[in-house]
Order: C-alpha cells, then structure tokens, then sequence
C-alpha cells in the first residue's frame, strides 16, 4: 500500500472538522496542500506586542495572526489567519502589520492571491490608535494589491466572526466566502444595545444576531459571494472557486458596486428585519431559512440571488 | 474653528459646498484656478448607509469628470450604530467609500483629509483615514475608542488610563496621539490663511505611497510597524 493511500482518508476527516472549532493553524494546516505552509515571523521569533504589558496582558508570541504562504491545490497563494481566541482576533500594531507587509509583497509579485481567514472584534482596544490605524493601512493596501491585478479572497466562520474594522477589510476584499457562524457587521449586538438601547438590539437576542449579521442573511443581500457549511473542506472549495471566478478591479467595479449598493437601499431601505428582505427576495418560507441545512440553503439562494461577480 | 469658516479660509475664490443634514458636498475653486471636489462629514454626524452611498456616489463621478484633488472634511460621530445599518451591510457601504477614495487617489486624483472636529471608529476609517494625506485643525478631537468605552471593556477606571496615557499615545483620544502614530500628517495653523496651506501640500503630496507606518517611526509612536511590515515583505518576496 503507497503512503498516498494511507494518507488520503485521514486528511478527508481532519478536513470534515469544524471550522469554527478548528484553531487559526488548524485551519491553515488543514486548508493548504498538506505540508505546504511556511511561515513568515513565526512564534519562535516572539514578535509579541509592545503594549499589552501596560495592562498586565498576557502576550502570544505570533500576536494573534499567523501569515505565509502555502500551495493551494498546487498554485501558491499567501494566507493570513487570525486566531479569535487571543483577544478576540483584534488588530493590534504588530498583528496588522503583519497583514499589511504581506499585501505589499503581493501587490509587487502581481501573481500571488492572498487568502484571508477573518476572525475578529476589530480593533484592539488596548492599543486603539495603533490598531485602528493598521486597518487602514491594510484597506490600503488591499486595494493597492487588488489594483495590481492581485485576487485578495476572504473566509468568515470563527468565533469572533468578522466586526468593526474587520468589516470594512472583508468589504475591501475581491470576494468572501461565509458560513452560518461567520457574522459580518460594523457594530457589535453589545456595542449597539450599549449605545442606543435594548429596544434597538437586544444583543441576547442570539436568533436576532445570525439573522441580521449572520452568513446567510450576509449571502442573501450580495454581501458575501457564497456561503459555506461549517466544514475546512467547505471553505477549501469555496476558496478554490472564488479564485478561480473572481473578477478584477477598477472604475467599473465601483460603479457596479455602487449601483448594487443603491439598489439595495431602494429595495430594503424600509425592512425592519431580515425575514422581511428574505420575502421582499421572493424567498417562498422566509421565516424558515435560519432552521435549513447548509446544503438546502446554497440550493435556495442560488435559487434567489445571482451574485455580481464584478460588484465588490 | 467653525465649518464655514474652514470653508471661506480654504476658498477664498468661492465654493459651492451644501451641508446637507450632516453630508457634506460641493467644490471649491483652488488658488491654481483647478476645482477641488469636496466631500465629507459634519456636525458631529454619523456615518450611516444613507450617508455613504451619497459620499461615494459624489467620488465616483468627479473620477468621470477629471482630474483636481479630493478633499475630505471630518466632523462626524462614529459610524451610525442601528439594526437598520447593519442589517443592509454597512461595512460594505464604509468600504465601499473608502474604495473609491484609495482608487481615486492610485489614479491621480490626490485625496486629502481634513480633521477639524470629531470622528471615530468606522466613520474614520471610511473618511479621513482613506486619504492620502491627513491634515488636523487645533479644533481636531478625533477618538478612536473613548476613555468610558474602554474603561468598561478593560475594566479599568477612567483615572488608571488617563495616568497610563501619559506613557504612550497608543490607545488614548486626541490629536496629537494620532499625529504621533503618523496617522494624521500635519497640524495646520488655523490662524493664517488655509488657501495658503492646501496650495503649499498640494505642491508636495509626493507619490501615491502610503508612508504613515513610517512616520509613526520618526515620531516615535509606532515603534514596530514599519518594520514588521517590512520584514514580512522580504520574506514574502522570496516566493516563487
């Protein structure tokens, strides 16, 4: 028996697991070709950050992102995980210059994609200035790259899910792939009930957090491309398709996103909840759609809403 | 110092910007005799879907029109914290913005930022700091985070991280944290013609290069960006 076949089933089951329960380097192992990572300031060179020590903070000696790069079904891409169980996968200054150094080394090679694995709350408060900065850098340089001609991919199904500036970089991105988990949103449920009241979001509410952040209500409106179930080997696929359908980047694209964004105002603008623009889309039973499995729902949505492919 | 102020010391030679329920938009005429777009935020606004999609709507079409520089004044709240935001996306609506800002500055029509009030968090970051250069008022009392919200998530009282911002301008609200960590440029004198020092910038904005990492290090703000950033870079570069 050759070592392939001994290997094949194995790596079948670790990628069956749970995305939102894998770890940042379980899911970087189990996404790429296996033992293709190589990492770029890895843990053993203790690049911790500067700051958290002002608070007694325990550090983590990658900062909570792991980037490099890897083969992806043979070609090579870069690939940057965060891991949200440190510090819910804030951005701090070393985490996203992290980010930020590997974007700009994209954007020179031209030919490289980068894969993003988003698990986050945003912004380190700890070091808010330097954390809200690095986002802007990175929108930057995303930008940069995707100008270049370089396809900048997104995945969203961790824990921390994907908020406030973490958002605005998925929104940057060529194209993003989401799971039910995998919320996507500006303001947190807390951040909103703290500050405009319970009667607004009752962030305890958790059916009202996935149907108004979560990945299906996300895939529904156009603002993620395609969803995926809660599997590595789902996200893997995703990813692959996205980088192979993803569409440049320039004055068209903007205008198209522009008209796709206007168009959704008009028709929703006035929706008070989810289930109502889920009807307004011509879904048959809206109110069912929280409660459908993963593969009934891809079939709906792709049922319901053609995606742009050259709108983001 | 007071919008319209801002605005007559910016144009002497006249402008046309409305402020319209917070949305800021118009143009103004350059000493150089060019037309800048303006866009941005006011009275201390938030930045919701509604406001965005008319920011990036005005972007978009000074790009079909030509060329003359961008400019981009900020007085706002944070982004607009609601279900309805959210619900329609607005993190696309805030990339979105800042899209068209980042593509209009790569194509040659240079962005400036002008910070002479308020911003925070999201709304910041699909405004002034999507530009190529930001430029503070003395009026400027940007906040990415305030002192209240982060004394409750870090449970620490308001006094402990007044005394620890002393040490470091790396979390704490206020203009010159934010010129330290070379997220604002420079610091204009409000008390001299503003005309004068946007035609001064304008004659220097250099390339379209984003050298704020490098900045927070001569100022000695953001000790380790730059050059996390940059090592990162040469080891990805070694990819073949």
């Amino acid at each position: 028996m050759s070592v392939a076949n001994l290997e094949k089933p194995s790596l079948e089951q670790a990628r069956a697991t749970s995305f939102y329960e894998a770890s940042a380097r379980a899911r970087i192992r189990l996404l790429l070709d296996p033992g293709s990572f190589v990492e770029f300031i890895g843990p053993e060179r203790r690049e911790v950050s500067p700051h958290l020590k002002l608070f007694d903070l325990p550090e983590q000696f990658d900062d909570g992102i792991i980037i490099g790069r890897g083969q992806f079904a043979g070609s090579p891409v870069f690939i940057a995980a965060q891991e949200g169980r440190f510090m819910g996968g804030a951005f701090g200054e070393v985490h996203g210059a992290k980010l930020t150094g590997l974007l700009r080394a994209a954007k020179e090679l031209k030919s490289i994609p980068v894969v993003i694995l988003f698990d986050t709350g945003g912004v380190r408060l700890q070091e808010a200035n330097a954390g809200e900065l690095a986002i802007a850098e990175i929108m930057r340089a995303v930008i940069e790259a995707r100008t270049a001609g370089v396809k900048v991919i997104g995945l969203i199904g961790g824990r921390s899910g994907c908020y406030g500036g973490g958002g605005l970089i998925a929104g940057c991105c060529s194209a993003l792939a989401v799971s039910e988990q995998g919320r996507i949103a500006v303001s947190g449920p807390e951040v909103i009930e703290t500050n405009r009241g319970v009667e607004e979001f009752d962030s305890r509410d958790r059916a009202l957090v996935w149907r108004t952040m979560g990945g299906k209500h996300r895939r529904l409106i156009g603002g993620a491309e395609l969803f995926a179930d809660d599997t590595v080997q789902a996200f893997r696929e995703a990813a692959l398709e996205l980088l192979e359908t993803t569409a440049g980047f320039g004055i068209d694209t903007l205008n198209a996103e522009q008209s796709r964004l206007e168009d959704r105002l008009q028709r929703f603008g006035t929706c008070r909840d989810a289930v109502e623009i889920w009807a307004a889309e011509r879904v048959a039973d809206a109110a069912s759609v929280p409660a459908l499995p993963a593969d009934q729902f891809i079939e709906l949505a792709d049922k319901v809403r053609r995606i742009a492919r050259d709108a983001r | 110092m007071t919008l319209d102020r801002i605005l007559a010391s910016m144009f002497p030679d006249g402008h046309d910007v409305k402020n319209d329920g917070g949305v800021l938009l118009g143009s103004g005429t350059l000493r150089s005799g060019d037309r800048a777009l303006v866009i941005g935020v006011a009275d201390r606004t938030a930045l919701g879907v509604d406001e965005a999609i008319r920011l990036s709507g005005a972007v978009l079409g000074a790009i079909k029109r030509g060329s003359g520089p961008i400019l981009v004044i900020v007085d706002s709240d944070s982004q607009r914290m609601s279900k309805r935001d959210e619900l329609l996306g607005l993190n696309e609506f805030l990339a979105h913005l800042a899209k068209s800002l980042i593509h209009a500055d790569i194509q040659g029509k240079p962005t400036i930022g002008l910070l002479y009030g308020h911003s925070a968090a999201g709304a910041f970051l699909a405004t002034a700091l999507a530009t190529r250069v930001l430029v503070g008022l003395p009026s400027a009392d940007p906040a990415v985070m305030d002192l209240p919200s982060m004394s409750k998530v870090t449970k620490l009282p308001i006094e402990v991280l007044e005394e620890k911002a002393k040490s470091t301008p790396v979390f704490a609200p206020g203009l010159q944290n934010l010129v330290q960590l070379g997220a604002v440029h420079v610091i204009w004198d409000d008390q001299v013609s503003l005309a004068d020092q946007l035609e001064k910038l304008l004659r220097n904005m250099g390339d379209a290069r984003d050298r704020r990492d490098a900045l927070g290090k001569e100022r000695g703000g953001r000790m380790k960006a730059a050059d996390i950033a940059e090592r990162v870079r040469e080891l990805a570069m070694q990819t073949r």
